[in-house]
């Protein structure tokens, strides 16, 4: 039995990297900083370790050869999933260039609210060791952080120490929108978040009247979106009188239409307290199962973030027409990857075209995929590269056990050599 | 593997050839001396008439790391505008102004070059900027390590640490974040951004540490020297771009003491305030103090008309620069305590009085600089000019009545400002090859590239003449990275990956102590985790790493 100090964990998004794990075999146990995202992630058990073809256990080499030859066959292959580490997804992109497939990141359709601001008007962000040091007012909008990632609070707001504030209790938390499920956001010596709830199809108006007040805009009606603009006006004085706020949403929970537009009035509205003679930043909540790494891997091999397409023979990008689900619902693809080397549960959708899942073990399929081949977890069967959400970060994982299992890139590096 | 390079035109100065004809042998990738007679020779090439060079290093060129990637990401019209083909022996990609990492590779070797150093690798940033560029093929690599406004460095100059506990933490970062120099960006400017000061002057406190950025750069430079590393300190000055900040230059120069810098993209530091626009060109008095100042190396970071996105580690500018964003997005980003960045795309256009003087000064810095072995040429790819557009640009160096053709062509106020039409040097082929092969390899340290003597990697280039100097540089005969074939007729015919350089000065191991509470109180990665492993740099089968040795060492 061993045990393993300062694990990075690859699923919290937020790039913990305290943990300690008891390895014994192939099982591991979090005997220190787990949480409930990292803990079952880390403790989960291999089941499956032999691949298999139409259900039925085949070694490697046969599962590798099926699936080139299903690829081989395929007029408009698609890839989907693409949540694996950073070697992971040079292979993937390295078989969708040669096949011609789409690539298409799972939390695509969420990252692309912030992808479309990014592509239309930009922003000013910043990175998690800024907010721990930095951050004197943080204002969420549109998520309860501590379901996303449990220990946020613990690690970046109510640190000890910080390099510039006296008293990191002292800082001041509001929600906008969503209510926090739990008390994490409230500080060590008790003092609470400030709440504002509405509707998520609220937050749009909202965001605007917000930003019409950092502004200086008059507002004329006593509510905004249900919530009441003096309130508004107050979180507005407060950006304006902090040192350095940050203001924080997660894209994937925006989950309505054209939340793009919210998340540029809250990227504009960081803009305008930058010229208004102090400092604030943005900060994207993400970075889960890969989503970061896809996006980053895919823009330097491509230029284009992960739902892009070869099948021109370059690169093409469109953030709505590569949307795996909408292909396979559309008739426009006629064989499928999915790739899936953290979460066992994160499965594809169920398609009559021929399916090749290269998947973290122990995943239960509703519908049998035609080859399905196993892979280790990168961070526990293998060392790699992650990046955390603030998207500059990349974690060093560690292999922590030999499970045998080959890596995402060594499966797909040999699909490609099998074509 | 023996290949003959028969009877090329051979311009090595490193050697001090100078245009004369002779034969290069290569024998497992290193050029050899004339064997012995009756070693057979498997590969013979005929290059009569041809033009020899070493393969050409790009010594600042931004090709990896996140603004990179942030640029990329923020301009997909540019890329849907240049598409790039897969073919047998390449992969597809995107170009023009921050080409995806297969292209960039592919590009610069079309052009004959070999290598190309990215010169601002945060080193929180450092693991991205190493694996983006483990995806560029062909080109050896490597980074400056950005320091200078990361908090660790200022809270020891704030608490008056010797130069010595200054020179370990300088020598572990180096080491922790696989670097072959150190470039300081904005010197404290960064830090004082998130601050909230807005401008940063040379004997300006940043408001929370009281240090100013002359004692920035004299302690890094300090180390940088103490240290033995060969390439000196990467300096991005103060006040980039601003009128005026001439005066900065001038300064910084006077002021370091003799102690060796590099001044990075000098032609954005050489600002004057004069004439009706209160702009105008400081080129003549910077080039004149560079002249004297045997201390001092340079390299240009030209402009050249176009769209292009600038990337820098400079956010504190950048958000200025917000304003001449076009089109108008950008992105500013406060980076772990340690760095920052902004991205902001231009479109630098002829017609625009500052744009067409900002050429003229670019140029006017090549031609009045005497010592092409103390300048560089570099557009500070993509911030003056993507580095396809290097042959354009030899030929305005090399071609005085073209050069003066495209300055008729430009804001006609522009034209009165400059005296780029009274300057009659041209660059001859040795000069090009100082300022792109043998000058930047000695300015960095390799001792082994950048030259066509035995012992050296078989990196070289092989052009047609032609007397149109920017199509013979665009599309070389033959292009040989560690003696095997890559590129012919301008086109990659081979791809293989290149190296990845760095230096790894001695260092106290007890700096150790105090940055591991450092970082467990204040950072958010352990310091353990943070360190980047050599199996880092080389497990996806992506090259390999060199250690070159600092001064002292024993090579
Ligand atoms: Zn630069």
């Amino acid at each position: 039995m061993a045990e393993i100090t300062e694990v990075p964990s690859p699923f919290c998004g937020i790039g913990t990297d305290d943990l300690t794990i008891q390895v014994d075999g192939v099982l591991l146990k979090v005997t220190k900083n787990g949480c409930t995202v990292n803990t079952p992630a880390f403790e989960q058990g291999i089941t499956d370790t032999r691949p298999r073809v139409d259900g039925k256990e085949v070694n490697l080499g046969a599962a590798v050869a099926k699936a080139a030859a299903l690829l081989k066959a395929a007029n408009q292959p698609v890839i989907g999933g693409c949540a694996t580490d950073v070697s992971g997804m040079r292979a993937l992109l390295a078989l969708a260039d040669r096949i011609g497939a789409v690539v298409d990141n799972m939390n695509f359709t969420g990252a692309r609210r912030n992808f479309l601001v990014l592509q239309d008007s930009g922003w000013i962000n910043t990175t998690l060791t800024e907010v721990k040091n930095r951050c004197d007012l943080l204002l969420v909008v549109g998520v309860d952080i501590e379901a996303f990632a449990p220990r946020f609070f613990e690690h970046y707001l109510w640190n000890e120490a910080s390099m510039f504030l006296d008293d990191t209790g002292k800082r001041e938390v509001i929600y906008l929108g969503q209510a926090p499920s739990g008390n994490a956001s409230t500080s060590p010596n008790g003092k609470k978040a400030q709440v504002f709830e509405c509707p998520l199809s609220a937050l749009p108006e909202v965001a605007a009247v917000l930003r019409a007040l950092v502004k200086g805009n008059p507002i004329r009606e006593a509510l905004a979106g249900g919530v009441a603009v003096a309130d508004l006006q107050a979180i507005a004085d407060k950006l304006k009188a902090a040192k350095y706020s940050v203001v924080t949403w997660a894209a994937g929970a925006l989950a309505y239409s054209q939340a793009e537009l919210t998340v540029q009035t809250l990227s504009e509205m960081v803009k305008d307290l930058n010229s208004q003679n102090t400092r604030s930043s943005g900060l994207t909540l993400g970075g889960k199962e890969g989503d970061q790494t896809a996006n980053q891997v895919c823009g330097w091999t491509t230029g284009y973030p992960a739902r892009m397409r070869f099948s021109s023979g370059f690169p093409e990008y469109d953030p709505y027409l590569n949307d795996a689900n909408f292909l396979l619902d559309n008739g426009e693809a006629d064989a499928f990857v999915w790739v899936q080397a953290f979460n066992a549960g994160a499965v594809p959708p169920v398609t009559a075209v021929p399916t090749i899942v290269v998947g973290r073990s122990g995943m239960t399929f509703e519908k049998e995929p035609d080859v399905f081949i196993p892979v280790g977890t990168p961070g526990i069967d293998h060392a790699g590269h992650a990046y955390r959400m603030d998207n500059v970060v990349a974690i060093r994982l560690k292999k922590l056990r030999d499970s045998g299992l080959p890596t995402t890139a060594q499966v797909l590096s040999a699909i490609e050599q099998a074509l | 593997m023996l290949i003959k390079l028969t009877g090329g035109t051979v311009y090595d100065p490193a050697s001090g050839i100078d245009g004369q004809q002779q034969d290069i042998y290569i024998q497992d990738g290193r050029i050899v001396n004339k064997p012995v007679e009756d070693i057979q020779v498997d590969r013979e090439y005929d290059l009569k008439g041809k033009t020899v060079m070493a393969g050409a290093i790009d010594m600042h060129t931004h090709i990896g790391g996140g603004k990179v990637n942030i640029a990329r990401t923020l301009m997909p019209e540019g890329h849907r505008a240049d598409p790039v083909a897969r073919t047998h022996s390449t992969r597809s990609g995107c170009g023009h102004a921050t080409p995806s990492t297969f292209v960039t590779g592919y590009r610069y070797a079309e052009m004959g070059y070999t290598t190309g150093f990215e010169p601002a690798v945060l080193p929180t940033n450092a693991r991205q900027a190493h694996m983006e560029m483990a995806d560029i093929p062909i080109l050896d690599k490597g980074g400056y390590i950005m320091l200078g406004s990361d908090d660790y460095l200022l809270r020891m100059m704030a608490a008056k640490k010797d130069q010595k506990a200054i020179n370990d933490y300088v020598a572990w970062t180096i080491h922790a974040a696989k670097g072959i120099g150190v470039k300081v960006v904005n010197a404290g400017g960064i830090s004082a951004f998130k601050f909230n000061q807005r401008r940063l002057d040379l004997d300006e406190q940043n408001s929370h540490y009281g240090v100013t950025p002359r004692a920035i750069l004299k302690t890094l430079a300090t180390a940088v020297k103490e240290l033995g590393i060969a390439h000196p300190l990467h300096v991005h000055g103060c006040n980039l771009g601003v009128p005026g900040n001439m005066n900065t230059t001038l300064d910084t120069i006077q002021g370091i003491g003799g102690l060796p810098l590099h001044l990075t993209h000098i032609q954005f530091h050489s600002y004057g305030t004069e004439g009706d626009f209160k702009f105008s060109s400081g080129a003549a008095q910077i080039a004149e103090t560079i002249n004297k100042n045997k201390n001092i190396t340079v390299d240009v970071g030209q402009i050249m008309f176009g769209q292009t996105v600038t990337a820098s580690g400079d956010s504190m500018i950048q958000f200025i620069n917000h304003k001449h964003a076009s089109p108008n997005k950008w992105v500013t980003m406060d980076i772990e305590c340690d760095a920052g960045c902004g991205i902001v795309p231009f479109k630098y256009k002829d017609q625009n009085f500052v744009n067409a003087l900002q050429w003229a000064i670019g140029l006017e810095t090549f031609l009045l600089v005497d010592d092409p072995w103390r300048i560089s040429l570099t557009t500070d790819h993509p911030n003056g000019a993507p580095f396809t557009s290097y042959p354009h640009l030899i030929r305005l160096l090399m071609d005085r009545s073209f050069r003066n053709e495209v300055l008729s062509t430009i804001h006609p106020e522009a034209q009165k400002m400059t005296t780029l039409a009274s300057i009659n040097r041209e660059y001859s082929l040795q000069e090009i090859a100082i300022m792109t092969r043998a000058g930047a390899a000695r300015l960095i340290g390799l001792k082994d590239r950048g030259g066509l003597g035995s012992g050296n990697w078989g990196d070289v280039t092989v052009y047609t003449d032609n007397a149109d100097r920017q199509l013979m540089f665009e599309k070389p005969a033959y292009v040989f990275k560690d003696g095997e074939l890559v590129v012919k007729d301008g086109k990659i015919v081979h791809t293989k990956w290149g190296t990845t350089h760095v230096v790894k000065p001695d260092f106290d191991v007890s700096v150790e102590k105090d940055l591991r509470k450092y970082f467990d109180r204040f950072l958010t990665m352990k310091l353990d985790n943070f360190k980047i492993s050599d199996d880092e740099i080389t497990e996806d089968g992506r090259g390999s790493l060199t250690v070159h040795p600092t001064k002292g060492e024993a090579v």
